[in-house]
């Protein structure tokens, strides 16, 4: 682990969102998307973020790129912290924090050719000493992901939907940033093509340096691509470690059963499958004390009463859960 | 590195989009007929056997026949060249009106749902308002505040169908603002006019076609109506409208000044709601695979 | 019209032999499903694998001869089914009104997005009703008392409020489960799932798929499970089907597809599917495919697969279509070099 500050340092992030007041208010209810996540990420490290849907992780990317306003806590991105900074003052971020996308077909303008949406971050900041300059950059970051110049007068339709994941990489890279917030890049891809587009970040990341959180709900994805996972579940934290030592030894129910619910490719596969009873429960009213204990089967009555901090278990490895005689 | 492999060529989308257009019949037939209707206008001087304004009293209220092939009127000027002149003025009623409202209309939808709030709340409260009255008692509210006249008319049937281009463009904005190619902009760091005019607009356009389309001909019939109520265009204009006017009180002895100038509107308008509704297939979001 | 039995084996349920799906495109016809043939007895798990422009979606479709024609149709092949009453039937040559009579009845559907194939302006009591309605002929209490042990059967809590919601009043697990309840309340012979968990979070998706076993076992059903994901497919396959543009490319057991694929395509998916608790120091290369799969319009010659294909020799693999060869028992391969292939796969199979 660094010494050095992290790039990334995220605290008492909260993001709540209006669900409006009923008839009868007893004041406005909340969204919870996100609620008190903290985590850090290193410089040139890949963070995994991984949870199911309504766990707040697409949430907490566009919250870090402000691209949604947090409601609470602090973002400090290279010692400045971003919630704080006026969204017209974003800019310089801008250039240096970008996001990927899920959906290959609504995440391009599909009016815009190819060589003009990559060519945008170019615009905006200022990149390139004129049009010519600034289409040889586009050239090279085309090869970078790829592709090829022969791509550039086309529009997004004309390509496949891995194509189209490139286009969308080549412009999160265009102005040269040094953090990507990927939210679930690949999953809307092929398997085949899946393979293709997580090698290419894994390449792009050591070639160019760059810092990653990479958003997903596929564990064997991520497993292979992130240095450390963070497991999130209804707005909050769960589990924090180094990725293979996560996946080997969960301490936290619900990354066993994560983990044990995810389908093997291997007929053979032995080991009890833990399948979670019922449903995850509305963000707008989570359960009281630790979000999970309505579908763990480890629960006690103490878990009811109040949120579990996070404590380490082992060095770099958190969880959140008041149970130390289980996993 | 991994291999890529070629994208498939494909012709221009626009000429691809035009021609999987003009497969349909109906596209076909509205496309003819304003063609034709374009061109009346474009070479009314060659077509027009006579000047619209030529009164020859001798041949007052002649039916037609091969010298008038729709008639005389009162005055003993030509029918049918005053209807083919008379295209010109629906062509400018299309242009001014339609396109007022087009414009106006779409400016303050984009800025209504760009901008949200109570910008919205009171754009969408004007829009309302205007809403409230039949198009009628608007139109004449204006013109009788404009004054009478060709140009004025043509403005207050381009007031009346402001709203209407107002909420469309108000909805595909909201609709369009929350797609993530528009996110990935606000992320790059793009200005909110950047955004607006480079990846909002453009893509909100395609009902507004559909729109413009569908109103030009029913923009050529309220203009016509307010001429025909004497609202709009002044004598001797040829404006059709006026020219049915003319023709009611002659109905019943002389059919023709009043039936040519009624079918002209009612081919153009059928040509253009036929061109508006292939348009609106054709762009219809259920076919759009890729 | 029923047959005298079309020669189809005794233990078979269906039997797809040689089906051809054509669409009218503007950009000329196109051939969504190739000559494809396959068998499934009676208690079955098949699981048809593939990607987009595999024709897997409209395999199943044309099973339900729910392909939209036009533009698409039949152009040729039989679909053969063992009813209830025993009569075989080719399902190609029904009209309307005796498919209508299969569906739901001996052959239910199930697909990916529940939201979206249940009706919103109904409660999902109503939905399970009517086929109860259409296919048992009871109404009323009968049909509700029904409709409630489906719903009981599948998992669901509290199923008489259940029948009374709506769709949009549940969870998107729940909702799986209420298509499925639907689907299986005439206790169809055969169940065709068409990516039924894809939308599904993976703790759901395990629920899911546990459930459609049991019922499975329970119910004596035949299952035919479309999906891209080998992990649900290694899940629940007794066989495996596996699919690219349009073509069976290997089929067999699904031990035997895993551990011993003979398709350069197969392995290639099989080397590009992450696995958990892999052993970083050892790196595990992820494998990807090269290439992207074909346009149905611009299928390369011979073999589909030869651009992509690490086994392609040239002379052969880019002007021959091989055929389906049979490479052991009950496991038969689309590929010219299996052989090859077989022999390079020789230590990793521990030979």
């Amino acid at each position: 682990m660094s010494e050095t500050a992290p790039l990334l340092d995220v605290r008492g992030l909260k993001t709540w969102f209006d669900a409006g007041s009923g008839v009868f208010a007893r004041g406005r209810s909340h969204v919870k998307a996100v609620d008190d996540v903290s985590f850090a990420i290193g410089a040139g490290e890949v963070l995994g973020l991984v949870g199911e849907s309504g766990s707040g992780k697409t949430t907490v990317g566009r919250t870090i790129l402000r691209l949604i306003d947090p409601t609470e806590g602090a973002i400090v991105f290279k010692g400045v912290d971003i919630a704080r900074v006026p969204q017209s003052a974003l800019r310089r971020y801008r250039r240096e924090a970008q996001p990927i996308f899920q959906d290959p077909f609504a995440s391009l303008n599909p009016r815009m050719r190819v060589e003009d949406i990559v060519a945008e971050p170019l615009i905006v900041h200022g990149i390139g000493s004129g049009r010519a300059d600034r289409r040889a950059r586009v050239v090279e970051i085309l090869r970078l992901v790829g592709l090829s110049s022969e791509h550039m007068g086309r529009y997004p339709h004309e390509f496949s939907g891995g194509q189209r994941q490139r286009i969308g990489i080549a412009r999160a890279l265009a102005a040269g940033p040094e953090f990507i917030v990927a939210d679930e890049p690949v999953s809307a891809l092929d398997v085949s093509i899946q393979a293709q587009v997580v090698n290419l970040l894994h390449d792009l990341r050591r070639r160019l340096g760059l810092t990653l959180l990479f958003i997903a709900h596929d564990l064997a994805v991520v497993e292979y691509i992130a240095d450390r996972i963070v497991v999130m579940y209804l707005g909050r934290i769960m589990e924090s470690a180094p990725a293979s030592e996560l996946c080997r030894n969960p301490k936290h129910p619900y990354t066993e059963a994560l983990l044990s619910a995810v389908p093997v490719p291997d007929p053979d596969r032995k080991g009890k499958r833990i399948v979670l009873q019922g449903d995850i429960p509305s963000p707008i009213n989570p359960p009281s004390g630790c979000v999970f204990r309505t579908r763990c089967p480890y629960a006690i009555a103490e878990c009811a009463a109040r949120v579990p901090a996070p404590r380490e278990v082992a060095p770099g490895h958190v969880k959140a859960c008041i149970r130390d005689d289980i996993l | 590195m991994t291999a890529v492999a070629t994208v498939t060529r494909e012709r221009a989308p626009w000429a691809k989009s035009a021609a999987r257009l003009l497969r349909r019949p109906t596209a076909r037939l509205g496309a003819g007929i304003v063609a034709i209707f374009l061109l009346l206008t474009v070479a009314a001087p060659l077509l027009a056997p006579y000047s619209p304004f030529d009164q020859d009293f001798a041949a007052a209220l002649e039916a037609p026949s091969a010298a008038h092939p729709f008639g005389t009127d009162q005055y003993g000027r030509d029918v049918l060249s005053r209807v083919i002149y008379g295209s010109r003025i629906a062509l400018l009623s299309i242009v001014i009106a339609d396109g007022f409202g087009l414009v106006v209309g779409s400016l303050l939808g984009l800025v209504a749902g760009f901008y949200g709030k109570w910008v919205d709340s009171a754009v969408m409260r004007v829009v309302d308002v205007l809403l409230a009255f039949p198009y009628l008692l608007l139109a004449l509210i204006i013109v009788a505040a404009l004054g009478p006249g060709l140009l004025n008319s043509m403005i207050a049937i381009g007031v009346v169908y402001t709203p209407q281009y107002a909420r469309l463009i108000r909805g595909q904005v909201l609709s369009v603002k929350t797609t993530e190619f528009v996110l990935a902009a606000q992320a790059i760091g793009a200005s909110r006019r950047r955004v607006m005019l480079r990846h909002i607009l453009p893509n909100s356009f395609t009902p507004v076609m559909v729109m413009a389309t569908l109103s030009a001909g029913t923009v050529v019939v309220e203009t016509a109506g307010l001429s025909f109520l004497g609202m709009g265009s002044q004598p001797p204009s040829p404006d059709w409208g006026a020219i049915l006017s003319e023709g009611q009180s002659y109905f019943l002895t002389s059919w023709w000044i009043a039936t040519f100038p009624g079918l002209a509107i009612f081919a153009v308008v059928i040509g253009f709601n036929l061109l508006g509704d292939a348009l609106r297939d054709h762009f219809d979001p259920r076919r759009r695979k890729e | 019209m029923s047959g005298a039995g079309h020669g189809m084996a005794a233990r078979n349920l269906v039997e797809v032999r040689d089906l051809t799906v054509e669409f009218a495109t503007e950009d000329g016809v196109v051939r969504a499903v190739d000559g494809v043939s396959f068998h499934i007895e009676r208690g079955e798990t098949l699981v048809v694998v593939g990607e987009s422009g595999s024709g897997k979606s409209v395999t199943s479709l044309a099973l339900m001869r729910l392909v939209e024609s036009p533009p698409g149709r039949i152009a040729s092949g039989e679909i053969l089914l063992r009813g209830r009453d025993g009569a075989v039937r080719d399902l190609a040559r029904l009209d309307n009104h005796e498919m209508r009579q299969l569906r739901g009845n001996d052959i239910a559907m199930i697909f990916q997005e529940p939201m979206t194939s249940l009706n919103p302006i109904y409660t999902i009591g109503d939905q399970i009703i009517e086929a109860i309605r259409l296919h048992q002929g009871k109404s009323g209490r009968a049909a509700f008392a029904l409709g409630v042990d489906m719903l009981e059967l599948l998992g669901i809590p509290e199923p008489r409020q259940r029948m009374r919601s709506y769709p949009h009043q549940m969870s998107g697990g729940m909702r799986q489960r209420a298509m499925i309840a639907m689907a299986l309340s005439c206790h169809p012979a055969l169940l065709i799932a068409d990516e039924p968990t894809t939308a599904l979070d993976v703790t759901i998706q395990a629920q899911i798929i546990e459930l459609i076993k049991r019922l499975q076992s329970e119910l004596g059903m035949a299952v035919i499970f479309i999906t891209h994901n080998l992990g649900v497919a290694a899940e629940i396959a007794d066989r495996i089907m596996v699919m690219y543009a349009g073509r069976v490319v290997e089929a067999g057991p699904a031990r035997a597809i895993f551990h011993q694929p003979r398709m350069p395509y197969t392995i290639g998916l099989l080397n590009s599917v992450p696995r958990l608790g892999i052993d970083r120091a050892a790196q595990h290369e992820l494998t990807a495919i090269p290439g992207n799969v074909p346009s149905p319009h611009h299928l390369p010659p011979g073999c589909a697969f030869h651009p992509r294909c690490a086994f392609f020799e040239r002379g052969r693999c880019d002007s021959e279509i091989p055929r389906l060869e049979e490479c052991a028992p009950g496991h038969a391969v689309r590929c010219l070099r299996w052989r090859a292939v077989a022999q390079s796969r020789g230590h990793e199979e521990g030979r």
